[in-house]
């Protein structure tokens, strides 16, 4: 593994901002003294285990648990009834018609998908839990299921929400520019009728959990769990359960791996209160890895109809218009936000300005989606890298200048996309040269291929991790929504010892979050990152979060860490304002901080040591003049500058940052078998300043073995009646160490203009890698590639 | 059933139930929470550990067939609070991110290095592949086992 760096890399000017620090977490994670919410346990706690729905689609005719409570160590279970009572539906994102849905945390009167929560059963043990849960007994009557979001809309198909009267779950047209004046110029009209991304997600590694307390005498529950989005949980659970948000106390601790996918867990954590309060113990449910698969956060299957691009013969790129077909599973759960997510990349990397695209979302039988690593913008950069790359084989153009002939320039940065976006930095050319020159020449390894029998391919996959959102945009989904904007929330504090406290509203998953942190705290405080100590996790308790809390959508980088700068420069002026009354009346302007202290900048002997800083403020502080307003414990909300976008014309600025991946693969296809493998991968990104090289690096690994895995192997499919096939680690082939080609890095730092510390957010541009693999394939096989899911059997069907 | 345990030195006699995985009786019955589940089919190799000086996963085994065995787990790596040169390799290397795989790949590793102190870098990945890790893609794991071998 190698990795280039550009030739003029921007110096750090700071001491510890711009280092790979070694991790702060890893002294803990190496020796398995972490803290994962199944480690938290209760004295008396009660394991919690779900009945599961056999069928796709079936009336619950009835429900008989009283075998299940006559076991001895069985405390007590729910069902769907008790839930209906004692909660009202979740709140919907949509309007009419996937708005009127009624969503609980368990099935209602019919079920919906294959592994869907029935019944709850909370025993002593998990053996027994799992016993019990096979007693309870459930009756159905079967109905037809609906597998194909491309029949969703017929006439006859079955009818899984009574309630919308329909299967459509959202529905909206985005144009902007002049799709008829395009056309009109084009030299040519590409046309492509059928586009899929498949349905797969991330598999983090720990299974989603919670263990949950009810204090009886507050009405407060505490949910110690690993949900990454506490402030969507909180907004989605409150008017569900009747309470007010200051009953629902949010504790995380160690994540194993998010990736979107353990945002949407509420439905499980309301049923865990629920039960918590009924029996009146602690309740504690681990997510078992079948029920993971069957049932949780799959990434949001979509396909791509009608597909016309309008196209000079130079391959010029004008314009495009296609109908994006969305299949949302039975339930809206973060949906349909994956209706506008994707226009956040709405020309992708290219400068082309005409675009129209209809996009529907439709209810089916499996498994509801929700956000998945590069969440709605993945499946949309695939969708205009695969017409990159199809255009380029029908004007018989090299792939390479039809990119580099359309990709947004260096000089036009920052770029207003047609639809309102600010692409803010970035050089995409350079990178993919960077990408190409770690590749090398190709020529006579495809000949060499060729000598021994092996079809040869080489594929670029061009896209942007767009990050942090502007809330405003789920308005273009629902003009009644009252959500804008962003914010995440941190707090510095010294304490009396001096010490340096920081707390976070982030849920971090392995992102590095404690080390960063102390890395930008450091270097404001001119102190060690040894010095400053990071609280692990998240805790609604420390009242260091807001609404939008939490770690998703590739923002940590800015929001995270600009709250923490906001709240350190805060900590040091009010460090300075009490040196400069201890020291008798000594200007701010007089003082630095240097050295874990603060002195007079022309005196340097008179010295404060932040230990006594924070001794006098906090327990001697008698004598210190009145109007001295400094408490040394500083909150700060960091909110992104974004308007509400016009909903009208929907147009306006949706992420605030856009880091950039350029990725190019080489395969080698056995012809006879269609078996083939990734003998070579390059991969450089541009997240503007990196704090910590290493842990950036990391991101981007790990986003390309995710795409590897997806474009080979990772899928979620059903068979007609909705029986999900890769229910568990056989069946759905996640990478293993045998299956990773030699992988060379390589990065520029394009600072963002518009971010306190010119970071971006990253981590989600893992989709190139599924476009490089397509591309490739494409190549090795002349046959145009159509489907971003390619297993061998697939390929061999492309060479038919 | 009674069952007796040597686990990183200490020994530990509980009564447990026949069908009690080791992997729960590690977790929920000792507290030793450092080893990990994350499948349900003896796939993801998050709670693999050295009985009697083999690898083995230890979903994939009760509890009762434990007993007078001795276990090391990743709690017993560590000297002290001295990292051991794999975990300390593992830190340099950036060859965790959540952490959650991370005791399972560090005792996969601490097996190969007994029985193949110089290993090659196929053998490392044959060492590794009853692993799975989602954050990483593996190239820094391999990076850190070679430099631990060194």
């Amino acid at each position: 593994m190698t990795t280039v760096a550009p030739e003029k890399v921007a110096v750090p000017t700071k001491r510890w901002s711009g280092q790979s620090v070694p991790r702060k977490e890893d002294r803990r994670l190496t020796q398995g003294q972490g803290v994962f919410v199944d480690d938290v346990k209760r004295h008396g706690m009660g394991y919690l285990h779900f009945v599961r729905s056999p069928y796709a689609h079936a009336h619950i005719t009835s429900i008989d648990v009283s075998k299940a409570e006559e076991i001895k160590g069985v405390f007590g279970t729910l069902t769907g009834e008790e839930v209906a009572a004692l909660t009202d539906p979740f709140f919907q994102i949509a309007g009419a018609p996937g708005g009127q849905i009624k969503d609980f945390s368990l099935a209602v009167g019919k079920v919906r998908y294959v592994g869907e929560a029935v019944v709850a059963v909370v025993a002593e043990t998990r053996e027994l839990a799992r016993d019990a849960s096979e007693l309870v007994e459930v009756e159905y009557e079967p109905l037809p299921a609906l597998v194909d979001a491309r029949k969703a809309l017929d006439a006859d198909a079955p009818l899984i929400h009574d309630d919308a009267g329909g299967n459509l779950m959202w529905q909206g047209i985005y144009e902007w520019g002049d799709l008829d004046a395009a056309f009109a110029e084009a030299d040519r009209v590409v046309k492509i009728d059928e586009l899929h991304f498949h349905r797969f997600n991330s598999t983090p590694l720990e299974c989603d959990g919670a263990l949950v307390e009810y204090n009886r005498g507050t009405g407060q529950w505490t949910i110690h769990t690993n949900n990454q989005f506490p402030g969507f949980a909180a907004i989605m659970m409150g008017p569900a359960m009747r309470c007010g948000l200051d009953k629902l106390r949010f504790v995380t601790q160690d994540i194993g791996g998010g990736f979107g996918n353990k945002i949407t867990s509420h439905p499980q954590l309301v049923a865990c209160c629920l039960l918590a309060r009924k029996l009146n113990r602690p309740v504690q449910w681990t997510e078992w890895r079948t029920d993971f698969h069957m049932s949780m956060s799959h990434g949001n299957e979509r396909w791509f109809h009608d597909t016309e691009v309008a196209v000079k013969a130079d391959g010029t790129l004008l314009g495009f218009r296609t109908k994006a077909l969305d299949d949302a599973g039975a339930w809206l759960r973060y949906e349909p936000l994956g209706g506008v997510i994707w226009a956040q990349v709405t020309p992708g990397m290219y400068r082309w300005r005409h675009i129209r695209v209809d996009f529907t979302q439709v209810a089916t039988n499996k498994a509801p989606v929700s956000p998945n690593r590069g969440y709605s913008r993945m499946q949309h950069l695939w969708f205009t890298e695969r017409v990159i790359d199809i255009v380029a084989k029908e004007l018989e153009l090299d792939p390479v200048e039809v990119r580099k002939r359309n990709y947004v320039r260096a000089e036009d940065m920052p770029y207003e996309t047609p639809n309102g976006c600010i692409y803010d930095s970035g050089d995409y050319a350079q990178m993919l040269d960077m990408a190409l020159e770690l590749i090398g020449p190709v020529e006579e390894r495809r000949r060499d291929a060729q000598e021994r029998g092996k079809l040869f391919g080489v594929g670029i996959g061009s896209t942007l991790d767009s990050g942090t959102n502007n809330f405003g945009q789920s308005q273009l989904i629902n003009a009644e929504l009252q959500f804008s904007g962003n914010n995440e929330v941190a707090t510095v504090k010294l304490d009396i010892f001096g010490e340096i406290v920081v707390t976070l509203g982030t849920t971090p998953q392995g992102q590095g979050h404690e080390t960063t942190a102390a890395q930008v705290v450091a270097d404001i405080l001119e102190c060690s990152v040894d010095d400053v100590h990071v609280r692990a996790g998240h805790d609604s308790y420390w009242n260091s979060h807001a609404g939008f809390s939490g770690t998703y959508a590739s923002q940590f980088a800015v929001t995270g860490l600009s709250a923490v700068k906001g709240a350190t420069e805060m900590l040091a002026a009010e460090i300075k304002k009490l040196a400069g009354a201890v020291f008798g009346g000594v200007p701010v302007e007089a003082l630095e901080l240097a050295g874990g202290g603060v002195r007079i900048k022309d005196n340097p002997d008179a010295f404060l040591p932040f230990m006594a800083c924070g001794a006098i403020i906090n327990a001697n502080n008698a004598g210190l003049p009145d109007d001295l307003d400094v408490t040394l414990n500083c909150r700060y909300v960091y909110r992104p500058p974004f308007q509400v976008p016009d909903v009208e014309r929907k147009y306006g600025n949706l992420t605030l940052t856009y880091a950039a991946q350029i990725h190019v693969a080489v395969v080698e296809v056995d012809p006879e078998t269609g078996y083939y493998d990734v003998v070579d991968y390059a991969a450089v990104d541009d997240c503007g300043k990196r704090i910590n090289p290493q842990i950036v690096e990391g991101q981007v690994m790990g986003a390309t073995a995710q795409a590897i895995g997806a474009a080979v192997h990772e899928t979620y499919e059903y068979d007609d009646d909705g029986n999900l096939l890769t229910p568990n680690f056989y069946d759905y082939h996640v990478p293993h160490a045998l299956d990773m080609p030699p992988l060379q890095t390589g990065f520029i730092e394009s600072p963002s203009p518009f971010t306190p510390l010119g970071t971006k957010g990253m981590g989600e541009g893992g989709g190139a890698g599924i476009h490089a693999i397509c591309a490739a394939i494409q190549d090795a096989t002349g046959a145009i590639v159509t489907d971003s899911h390619n297993p061998y059997q697939r390929v061999w069907e492309l060479l038919q | 059933m009674d069952v007796a345990v040597s686990i990183n030195g200490t020994l530990y006699e509980r009564d447990v139930e026949p069908r009690k995985l080791l992997i729960h009786f590690l977790r929920d019955d000792l507290d030793l929470t450092g080893s990990h589940i994350g499948c349900d089919t003896g796939n993801c190799g998050a709670c693999s550990v050295i009985v009697d000086g083999k690898l083995v996963k230890s979903c994939m085994l009760l509890a009762v067939q434990a007993n007078g065995s001795t276990v090391e787990t990743v709690e017993g790596l560590a000297d002290g609070d001295e990292l051991n040169a794999l975990q300390q390799a593992f830190s340099d290397h950036h060859a965790l991110q959540c952490g959650y795989c991370t005791p399972g790949m560090l005792m996969s590793a601490t097996a190969l290095l007994r029985e193949s102190p110089s290993p090659t870098d196929d053998e490392i990945r044959k060492a590794l592949q009853g692993n799975i890790c989602r954050c990483t893609g593996y190239w820094n794991i391999f990076e850190a086992v070679k430099a631990a071998a060194r």
